[in-house]
């Protein structure tokens, strides 16, 4: 393992050196290319294109007796190509849908594939036609003649991209608003697809046409997860297609007749599965974590809140029943919120009673007063600023800033609302900001 | 027709079928649009106002007829033209800042393959600063309000700085802030001689709002200055026999017009 690993890694041998260099290729152009097929909603297009390319495979060597990667690629482009023609065809002229008429044909073009590849090996003219790596990949066989072609291919693909990203941006996000800028969406759109039938071709070898759509896929929505812009985005996912190419590719020269496309599937998936649990903002972790202060926020409110309140009736020592018939709670879960506040300092407990402290008082009188302002906020929003109104719900506390809270005062004491002077005796126990005088 | 003398008047349509699987869903358009007005364009729901506006820039394909913007024909007037589309017409989880939307308004002038520079980003901003959202020039688009998002829609069209501009439904789903800042800029493009399509649902604001109206049920029903066609008789003509809409005309009708 360790003689394969260095032996791998060292470089030396030539063989490994291409096929390191062609699983880089293949990653990087399809992590690339993905991108766009994503965010264009076209990622199941890339699975029926590269299996209806089997056929093409299979044909091109049966009438041209050659093995010859630039021939196979030829025929796979062609026949790819009519599969992504059959399916608009048929979305257009008929009332079958896209995910059917996908679907469809990716299956008639690849069983077709199959016959003649079975075809072809049958008749097995003297020496093993080979073309079986085709179906699931296998990047050892690449040669360097393979590999000069594929470099060619991901070259000029890098290159359309980077030429093209601005009207890809724009064809993607907004086709209407493009074409309506004097660009041929049809044209770029048409282009983005030849780019992609391209990527597919460069893949078609090592990885196979079974796995293809999922090096399309799968680096691009992992990418996703990481951030908020389309460059950064197609980049990352470059990357991680990279990476994934590179590490199936090593994993499955371990193992003797190990196909090189399915390792690298998983290790891309292994990709997206940290990207999906561990990006920040959008991974699940994160959201996760983000509801959950959500919500111990917003319990943590209503019990301060309940107290407050309770003791604007006068009442003075609060029992774990009073509160959890106030807060319609089950009573273990108030004394577990309890004792949560108490350890803050917000509450403390008195001969058994729970009682708010002058802080827990403080930020009480504050939650409450931020509810109510809420409320009325919520009534009179049109009269406010409407920049101010894009901020999440879950953050009343910074919608309302003092300049918020200023002008619905003004609106509640010009509509004489009764709980103005509420609202400021609960004031008092804030620093800062108080709306001295306004009770009259 | 007056083909010749063409070249003041914004837009020209002229005997335009459009038909989406040979359904005619647009008859024998036949218009002129004075220049600088602030044009309102309303009818029931699948009354083909959208379509009209499409087919206008060519993105739905028409079945007969002409369009002319200033007395030629579109393709050669792309940079005239500002659109604002439907909301609704985009995904707004794409990747992508309002800056970036924004810049999206100079492309046309760009052409193939140049980026955005310096003078584009600048440009940007200021459309941004225009309608309020200069703070959130680096926000990602989906958190945004959709008031916010209609401000940058309406900043992308501001940087494409046309003389006719077509939106559609700028007013659907936004706040009555938003609306008001948005009729406020719409004002200030008509003073500079601007001519304004607009798209438009509500019809009580329509005789507050437009100077010209066109009324549309699948044909032009009445084209011309609000006061003159946005009567009782063309509205039931436009919405037929329908109780609640004719009410809510009434109502409209109940609105006195803005002084101006």
């Amino acid at each position: 393992m360790l003689d394969q690993t260095l032996r791998f890694f060292s470089l030396a041998d030539a063989n490994v050196r291409y096929v390191l260099l062609g699983s880089l290729l293949i990653g990087g152009t399809s992590g690339l290319l993905g991108c766009f097929g994503v965010l264009r909603k076209r990622s199941l297009m890339g699975d029926a294109l590269a299996h209806a390319a089997l056929p093409g495979v299979a044909l091109a060597f049966m009438l041209t007796g050659s093995k010859a990667l630039p021939v196979l690629i030829l025929g796979a482009a062609i026949s790819g190509l009519l599969g992504v023609l059959a399916i608009q065809v048929i979305v257009g002229q008929t009332r079958i849908k896209s995910d059917a008429a996908i679907g469809l044909v990716l299956s008639v073009f690849f069983g077709l594939g199959i016959v003649l590849l079975t075809h072809v090996q049958r008749s097995g003219a003297g020496n093993q036609s080979g073309l079986d790596k085709f179906l699931f990949g296998q990047a050892a066989s690449l040669v360097e003649e393979d590999l000069r072609v594929m470099a060619w291919l991901a070259a000029g693909i890098l290159a359309a991209v980077v030429l093209f990203f601005k009207e890809f941006k724009g064809l993607i996000f907004d086709a209407g608003f493009l074409h309506a800028s004097g660009f041929p969406t049809r044209l770029v759109d048409l282009g983005l697809m030849g780019l992609i039938v391209l990527t597919v071709m460069v893949g078609l070898q090592a990885v196979g046409v079974v796995l293809m759509a999922a090096m399309l896929i799968t680096p691009a929505v992992a990418a996703r997860f990481w951030t908020e812009r389309l460059l950064t985005m197609v980049w990352l996912s470059a990357l991680f297609g990279s990476l994934s190419g590179v590490v199936g590719t090593f994993v499955s020269s371990l193992a003797p007749r190990l196909p090189t496309g399915p390792v690298m599937v998983l290790v891309s998936t292994a990709l997206f599965a940290f990207s999906a649990l561990f990006a920040p903002r959008r991974g699940a972790l994160a959201r996760w974590r983000q509801h959950r202060a959500n919500v111990r926020r917003e319990t943590r409110h209503h019990l301060l809140r309940a107290a407050v309140e309770l003791e604007e009736r006068g009442v003075r020592g609060l029992g774990l029943d009073q509160l959890a018939v106030r807060l319609g709670w089950p009573q273990g879960r108030v004394r577990r919120w309890a004792g949560r506040l108490a350890r803050e300092g917000l509450i403390q407990s008195v001969q058994g009673r729970w009682q708010l402290t002058e802080a827990g008082r403080q930020q009480g009188a504050f939650v409450v007063k931020s509810h109510r302002l809420w409320e009325y906020y919520l009534v009179h929003r049109e009269i406010l600023a409407a920049d101010h109104v894009d901020r999440p719900a879950d953050e009343v506390e910074h919608l309302l800033n003092p300049e918020i809270i200023t002008r619905l005062e003004e609106i509640l004491q010009q509509e004489r609302q009764l709980d103005i002077t509420r609202l400021g005796n609960l004031h008092k126990g804030e620093s800062g900001h108080r709306p001295g005088g306004r009770e009259g | 027709m007056p083909a010749e003398n063409g070249a003041q008047i914004p837009l020209q349509i002229h005997d335009m079928t459009i038909a989406y699987h040979k359904k005619p869903v647009l008859w024998d358009v036949d218009l002129e649009v004075p220049a600088g007005k602030l044009v309102g364009i309303v009818g029931p729901n699948g009354a083909g106002k959208s379509t009209m506006i499409k087919a206008v820039m060519g993105l739905v394909p028409k079945a007969s007829g002409w369009v002319k913007v200033y007395g030629r024909p579109y393709e050669e007037m792309r940079q005239v033209i500002g659109y604002v589309p439907q909301r609704e017409s985009v995904d707004w989880d794409f990747p992508i800042s309002a800056l970036e939307v924004v810049l999206m308004g100079r492309y046309g002038r760009l052409g193939w393959v140049r980026r955005p520079g310096e003078e584009d980003r600048r440009l940007a901003r200021e459309a941004l600063a225009k309608v309020g959202m200069a703070e959130y020039a680096e926000r990602q688009i989906s958190q945004l309000s959709g008031g916010q998002q209609q401000r940058v829609f309406l900043a992308r069209a501001l940087i494409q700085d046309a003389r006719l501009y077509l939106m559609d439904e700028p007013f659907s789903g936004v706040d009555a802030a938003t609306e008001r800042a948005i009729i406020d800029l719409l004002v200030e493009l008509r003073s500079q001689h601007r001519t304004i399509l607009v798209v438009h649902h509500d019809l009580q604001t329509v005789t507050n709002y437009f100077d010209w109206v066109i009324m549309i049920n699948m044909r032009v029903v009445a084209n011309g200055p609000t006061a003159e066609v946005f009567t009782d008789e063309n509205l039931q003509k436009t919405y037929g026999g329908r109780l609640t809409l004719l009410s809510e005309a009434a109502q409209a009708m109940a609105v006195p017009p803005r002084g101006r």
